[in-house]
This record gives structure tokens, C-alpha cells and sequence, in this order.
């Protein structure tokens, strides 16, 4: 069945298919046999605290971390040995991931369109720097931006390659409410204008909500809900996503049956 | 798996990114990003050139006295200078590989290089030229000053240098492939690895003396080394007149199996940098 799922002959593979994936550090489970698929074009937010899992899951499915058992594949690809089938059609976001400092906002873009295998590359940059509001900064080296500017920066290149899928790690982190909001209506724009699929790593809860149509909660490296937001909120009877969150946060001191209310 | 049908006009398709030409377009695109490092700021030029500068000084000096003291020192004329060149030719381009990787990590830029479609052995391309770069912006001004400060030419030496050079050059690629995985499979904590690893091979590969000089127990090591053969043959240049092409053919053959290794020490650390997760915490 899990073939089935995963491989199906014929058929167009699903952007990610994980299956009982498991990475284990020292004998300590960081990922602990969690399986989903995501379809083409869904916003699938990976939400749990810290050490939950979602950092090596997001690793796993660049193909950076080899799991230790299962699989995760990306467009049909096995990230652990055929990551390079499928780079180009992925991309990445992280305000933990910088590009080089020294470098202007133009030379990282060229250079990134380069490695990207980008078609009419200096129409692209062009094209992202009307997009996110960079005509200005182009000449600047990226060292000397603020934290929105480097955003917008980090995005653009995240963007060069208009992407499939797209990998997002906390992309509105250390961001005022109004670059956050501009920043999350262009994800917005980008994905469902394209129908690219985004898996989005975020602890701000209300930006799960207004973006992601999916959420996939991780307890130690455990998948414990797959789910709507709003179905998710329903069942355990609370307000919004950031009350499920420090309920199920929570539990471990209190047991599973008193975070979960009947709603 | 299928090629991707893009609905953007900007998007790489499959096929392209598997051909030749797509490799070299992501090797450029790599060398251009450390060239705009380079280009970006002369203090860092500067220190490319300033360290093979003091050398080639001082041993030019030092080579001008014996020479008025000792009837050796007179004959060999260009001894020292020309292995202080060749062995700064060995150290500047291990550095300007190793430094060049150092700086992604510095950058926290690794996990998008990684990330990219940029294929491992493209990274190391990239690295090798861009050590061949720096090497000629470190070396040419510091060989035009040996010519006019000691008048030793360096490009007197025709063939012999071209042979004497690309041995030097293997070497210290197959030394920045080692160091570099090091570096890849332990982080920051293993940087002084790289910038180290070379000097091991100053007193074993004869740089200012012959391998006669060594213990005989210690002569095995030094011939297993392919920069003892070139500075053997520079010596021999030197001191004799004689190009000795048969020292090269050893050096180049001892260079070969030296890159597959270091090659397969790079592919086997980055390998266990993927399973032990050390590739996402770079730099931390």
C-alpha cells in the first residue's frame, strides 16, 4: 500500500512523500518513523517545539541529513541518493541561513541564478527585484542590509528558480508585524499563483493559521496530528492554533486526556 | 520522475541541468562568487601577496650574503628563491582551496550551497580554480619583484617551471580535499586543520636541502611525497642544468594517486557529514 502510495507506476509522484522516516543521533530519536505525502500546490505547516523534530525532518527532505531508516522522497527522488534529480526544482528559506555578506544583493542573486541553471538571468533579477522591492539595494552588499531588506533578499533567491516546492524555515523570525505580513502575502501570492507545494517550519502560530491549509504537529520526532488548522483547533476545543499549541506544549506535566477537551 | 513542463519561463528544466555545459555554468557561478570576495576588498588582496613577499625577501637577502661567503651559495644562485617561490606556490594554493570552502562556513552560506542543484564535484572544481586564481594574484607580483630585487626569472626556467608548477598545484588540491572534508565532517573545530596541514610537509619534502640530508630512516617518507621530487628537480636545475623529467613523471604519478585519495577522503567525510548531521549545524 505504502508503494502503492509513494511510487505509484505510471502516475506523477507527489512533490514530498515521506515514509517511516527515522533519524536517530546517539541513540536518541530526533525523527521517530513519521510518514505523510504532501499533494501539489498545499501549504503544509510543521509545527513543535523545540528539539520536536522539525529542523532534521526540513534536513531530510533536502537530502542534507540521511535518514536513518525509511525514506523521504521528493518528486519521486530519494533525497538520501538522487537529491541532484530534483534541486532545481526546490528551493529554501531561513533567516539561520545567510548568503555572503561581502557580496551586493545583485552579485548573490547572479550567482544563485547561476547554480540555479536560471533561464534569462538578468531578466529574472530584474523581475525579483521589482517583485520585493530591491531596485535600490541591488548595489549594496548584503552584509549591511537590515533584517527586513535581508529577507526580502533571502526570499528573492528563494524565488529565483520559481520553485515546486518550497522549503520554508521560520521565514518571518525577528521580522516587524508589517514586513511579516508583506512577507507572508507574497509566499501566499507566489504558491497559489504557481501551485508550488510549501512545507513551512514556523512558531508563530497565527501565520500557521492564515497560511498553511495543513498542519503536521511533532512531539518528539512523533507525528501527533495531521489535520486543518480549523480541525484541529475544533478537536482540542480551543480559541486558535496558538492555544493547541501550548496544550499539546504542555501535556506532558498535565496528561494527554486534559489537554484534549471534547469541544 | 519527470521533467519538469514550467509554468515560469525562469524555471531550469531537468534535462538542462544534467549536461556538461549546466556543470560548467554552476562551477562559474561558484569561481564568480569568490572572485566578487577577492575583487571586494584590497586588504584581502593585500595579505594574498603579503606573506610570499616577506618570504622571497628574506631568503633573497639571506641567499645574496652566503653568496659572498661560501663558494656553494655563489654557485647556486636562485637556490633558495626559486624553493621559497615553489614552495609558496604549494602553500598559497592549499590555502586559497581550504580558505575558499572556510568562507561558506563563515558566511553561513554552506546550507544553501548544499542545497543547490551544485553537484560535489563541481564544489571541488570551483575550488580548484579559484586556489589557482588567488595563486596568481598572490605569486606574479612576488615573482616580478624576485626578478628585479635578485634577478632570478622564474620563466628561465621554460618547460621545467610549467612541470615543477602543476605538480605543486595537484599536491596541494589533493591537500585542500583532505583538509576540507575534515573540516565538512567536524566543523569550525577542525578549521586550524586547514591552515596547518600543509607545513607538515616542509621539513619532509626537502624543501632547502636534499633528501641525502634526511635520516635514512626518514628518506622512504620523503620519496613517497610528490614535492620532493619537484624540489629535487629544481635543485638539480639549479645546481646542475639538468632538467630531470623522470623526477616529474614520478611526482606526477605519486599526485595521481594522492588526488583519487584525497577525492575519496572528501566524498567519505561529507558522506558522514549527512548521517551524523553535522552538514545543518556548520558554523555553529
Amino acid at each position: 500500500m505504502q508503494k502503492t502510495m509513494l511510487q505509484s507506476s505510471g502516475a506523477v509522484p507527489p512533490p514530498v512523500a515521506v515514509r517511516d522516516l527515522r533519524k536517530v543521533y546517539r541513540e536518541i530519536a530526533a525523527v521517530d518513523g513519521i510518514t505523510f505525502s504532501l499533494a501539489r500546490g498545499s501549504i503544509t505547516a510543521l509545527l513543535g517545539g523545540n528539539g520536536a523534530g522539525k529542523t532534521t525532518t526540513i534536513s531530510m527532505l533536502m537530502g542534507l541529513v540521511v535518514p536513518t531508516a525509511g525514506e523521504a522522497r521528493v518528486f519521486g527522488a530519494d533525497m538520501a541518493r538522487e537529491r541532484h534529480k530534483v534541486l532545481h526544482r526546490m528551493n529554501f528559506e531561513s533567516p539561520y541561513v545567510d548568503v555572503p555578506m561581502r557580496l551586493t544583493v545583485r552579485q548573490n542573486l547572479e550567482v544563485f541564478a547561476r547554480l540555479y541553471g536560471v533561464r534569462d538571468l538578468k531578466g529574472r533579477i530584474a523581475e525579483m527585484a521589482d517583485e520585493f522591492r530591491l531596485a535600490e539595494l541591488l548595489d549594496r552588499p548584503y552584509g549591511k542590509l537590515s533584517a527586513g531588506q535581508k529577507t526580502r533578499v533571502s526570499l528573492a533567491k528563494a524565488l529565483l528558480n520559481e520553485p515546486e516546492l518550497l522549503l520554508l524555515d521560520e521565514p518571518t523570525a525577528s521580522l516587524d508585524p508589517d514586513t511579516a505580513d508583506w512577507v507572508r502575502s507574497k509566499l501566499e501570492l507566489y504558491c497559489r499563483g504557481r501551485a508550488a507545494t510549501v512545507v513551512l517550519a514556523s512558531h508563530n502560530m497565527a501565520e500557521v493559521e492564515r497560511l498553511a491549509d495543513r498542519v503536521l504537529m511533532l512531539e518528539k520526532g512523533r507525528l501527533i496530528a495531521d489535520e486543518t488548522p480549523a480541525e484541529l483547533i475544533k478537536r482540542f476545543g480551543r480559541a486558535n492554533l496558538e492555544e493547541v499549541f501550548l496544550a499539546i506544549a504542555r501535556r506532558g506535566a498535565e496528561g494527554p486526556e486534559d489537554a484534549e477537551r471534547s469541544s | 520522475m519527470t521533467a519538469r513542463a514550467p509554468d515560469g519561463l525562469h524555471a531550469p528544466l531537468l534535462g538542462e541541468q544534467a549536461t556538461l555545459a549546466a556543470s560548467a555554468r554552476r562551477v562559474y557561478g561558484l569561481v564568480l562568487r569568490y572572485w566578487y570576495v577577492i575583487r571586494s576588498s584590497w586588504p584581502r588582496t593585500a595579505e594574498l601577496v603579503y606573506w610570499p613577499l616577506v618570504q622571497m625577501l628574506m631568503w633573497g637577502f639571506l641567499q645574496g650574503y652566503l653568496a659572498q661567503t661560501a663558494s656553494f651559495a655563489a654557485k647556486a644562485a636562485g637556490l633558495f628563491i626559486g624553493a621559497v617561490l615553489l614552495w609558496d606556490i604549494l602553500v598559497r594554493s592549499q590555502l586559497g582551496f581550504a580558505v575558499a570552502f572556510l568562507e561558506e562556513i563563515w558566511s553561513r552560506n554552506l546550507g544553501h550551497l548544499m542545497m543547490s542543484p551544485l553537484r560535489p564535484s563541481e564544489l571541488i572544481a570551483a575550488l580548484m580554480a579559484v586556489s589557482l586564481i588567488k595563486l596568481l594574484v598572490a605569486m606574479v607580483p612576488v615573482a616580478v619583484l624576485a626578478y628585479l630585487f635578485f634577478g632570478f626569472n622564474v620563466l628561465s626556467l621554460g618547460f621545467a617551471f610549467a612541470a615543477l608548477f602543476a605538480n605543486l598545484i595537484i599536491m596541494s588540491w589533493s591537500l585542500g580535499l583532505v583538509s576540507t572534508g575534515v573540516v565538512l565532517r567536524w566543523g569550525l573545530g577542525a578549521e586550524s586543520f586547514a591552515w596547518l596541514i600543509v607545513f607538515v610537509f616542509l621539513p619532509l619534502c626537502c624543501v632547502y636541502y636534499p633528501v641525502s640530508a634526511l635520516p635514512g630512516w626518514l628518506q622512504p617518507v620523503a620519496l613517497a611525497l610528490p614535492p620532493t621530487y619537484v624540489f629535487e628537480g629544481l635543485r638539480a636545475i639549479v645546481l646542475d642544468g639538468v632538467f630531470q623529467g623522470h623526477l616529474m613523471v614520478a611526482a606526477l604519478a605519486l599526485n595521481v594517486v594522492y588526488f583519487l585519495a584525497g577525492c575519496a577522503t572528501f566524498a567519505y567525510f561529507l558522506r558522514s557529514a549527512r548521517i551524523n548531521g553535522t552538514l545543518v549545524q556548520m558554523g555553529e
